[in-house]
């Protein structure tokens, strides 16, 4: 038979060498965590501006090569530039986009980045996007081109959407949907992409240039992808109607 | 006083080789236990996730099998789910860091799964009956075998719900684009975690078809 010492000893002791443990692989792991996220990111604003040959070993290379220039927009629509130096250590890739965005939410003063790559002599404006999925945190990037109105491509990514199912906003079949889509209609009001349950057929001719295709079986995670692209071009919507009406 | 030296049983006696196997049939955790069902479900919509889930899932249930027959005489009974818990969760923390640190990619896929790991009852079932009672050898080839009958499952019934639901394999497309053209139409509900169900049922159907010792007599 234990004693109850000898119980709570064990249970102690147990509990200590598992937390010493985790934390000992946590702290170790971090720098290498970082990185991938930092290159993951890098990566993604890059897919989205349709940047070919990206692998895990030449983001960063390519990111500095094809990233020109970093913007920090504010709400009043007003850009502050970056373009000298190493384009990772720019200030618009250090900001945390939850945090603006949530600023934002509540109408606060806010920052977002705004990256812009030169492809071969086009200009593609890349945005970061930033929502709440079904299960935790969906984002992603939106490539638009000059005319701040046609998308050029978009990424999305997520925490722990259903997989096979809400986790599917990943695939190029479903991203590519978006290319060559428009966000404001011919009067020049915002609209957004709308992601549509039931297909893009479904929705009135002229707004068929303004929708996707939703995901069977991932419904609210389409809802999300949709009200995430809409809340996110709203709150850079001064810049770009700024820039549009130049 | 007895001399005799007990003699070492071989690394693949024909006992160990039966731990390996007869969870592939005779005692499958999911036709057969019926456990693990829930992680059965949700991660057999494509094969990919599946096969990710299948391999961590030997992983996690290997090393803790092992953590867990080394410490068998110490752990007091009292306290004995906890101390299982503490090294299932342990355990699959730290494979998630360390996918998450060198193989990013492979652990994007994964999300949600490796969370699913720990709330695996087959992994807690073995610890409990057999593990706890088991020197390490028997307790790792037993983790293992328990853990390809689960696999081996998932990857089939991931195999049947991707082929008719989404009409690929691994993402490819395998129903040629002429079918389509004939009328042909993906089934839907394949995707849905109902279809997994049934797919369960259809699969023990089948083995008990061609496995007499699982048919009971009356």
């Amino acid at each position: 038979m234990y004693t109850n010492g000898y119980i709570f000893r064990y249970a102690a002791i147990m509990v200590i060498v598992a937390a010493a443990l985790l934390s000992l692989a946590a702290v170790l792991l971090k720098p290498f965590q970082d990185r991938n996220m930092a290159i993951e990111k890098m990566g993604g604003i890059l897919a989205s501006a349709e940047v070919e040959g990206v692998e895990t070993d030449n983001t960063i290379e390519l990111f500095n090569k094809y990233v020109v220039e970093e913007l920090v927009v504010d709400k009043d629509g007003n850009g502050d530039p970056y373009t000298d130096g190493k384009m990772e250590d720019g200030p618009a890739f250090k900001i945390n986009m939850k945090k603006e965005l949530y600023k934002e939410n509540k109408g606060e003063a806010y920052q977002l980045p705004i990256y812009i790559v030169n492809k071969d002599g086009e200009t593609i404006y890349v945005l970061p996007l930033r929502g709440v999925g079904l299960w935790g945190p969906v984002w992603g990037n939106i490539a638009l081109k000059e005319d701040f109105n046609t998308v050029a491509g978009v990424t999305f990514g997520h925490k722990g959407e259903t997989p096979g199912l809400g986790a599917e906003i990943t695939t190029d079949g479903f991203c590519n949907q978006f290319k060559d889509k428009e966000i404001f209609d011919d009067a020049g009001n915002f609209v957004s992409i709308k992601v549509k349950k039931g297909g893009v057929q479904s929705m009135p001719q002229n707004m068929q240039i303004h929708g996707v295709d939703a995901i069977s079986g991932g419904t609210i995670t389409s809802d999300a992808v949709s009200d995430m692209i809409n809340d996110v071009l709203l709150a850079y919507l001064p810049y770009i109607q700024k820039q549009r009406a130049q | 006083m007895s001399t005799e030296i007990k003699e070492r049983e071989p690394l693949f006696s024909p006992k160990n080789m039966k731990l390996l196997t007869t969870p592939l049939n005779l005692s499958n955790p999911i036709t057969v236990q019926v456990l693990g069902i829930c992680s059965a479900l949700a991660v057999t919509a494509k094969l990919m996730p599946a096969i990710v889930m299948s391999i961590s899932v030997l992983v996690v249930m290997a090393a803790s099998n092992v953590v867990i027959s080394l410490l068998r005489n110490g752990i007091p009974p009292r306290i004995r789910i906890i101390v299982q818990l503490v090294v299932i969760a342990t355990m699959v923390i730290l494979v998630d860091q360390v996918l998450k640190a060198f193989v990013y990619d492979v652990s994007k896929q994964l999300s949600v799964f490796v969370g699913l790991i720990i709330t695996n009852c087959i992994i807690m079932g073995r610890l409990e009956a057999f593990a706890m009672a088991n020197k390490p050898w028997p307790a790792f080839l037993d983790g293992i075998g328990n853990a390809m009958g689960y696999g081996i499952i998932l990857i089939i019934i991931a195999f049947f719900r991707e082929l008719l639901g989404s009409g690929t394999i691994f993402d490819f497309r395998v129903i040629p684009q002429g079918a389509y053209d004939f009328g042909y139409v993906n089934n839907g509900l394949m995707i849905l975690p109902p279809m997994a169900l049934i797919t369960v049922g259809v699969i023990i159907w089948i083995q008990r078809y061609y496995t007499r010792e699982l048919i009971e007599e009356n």
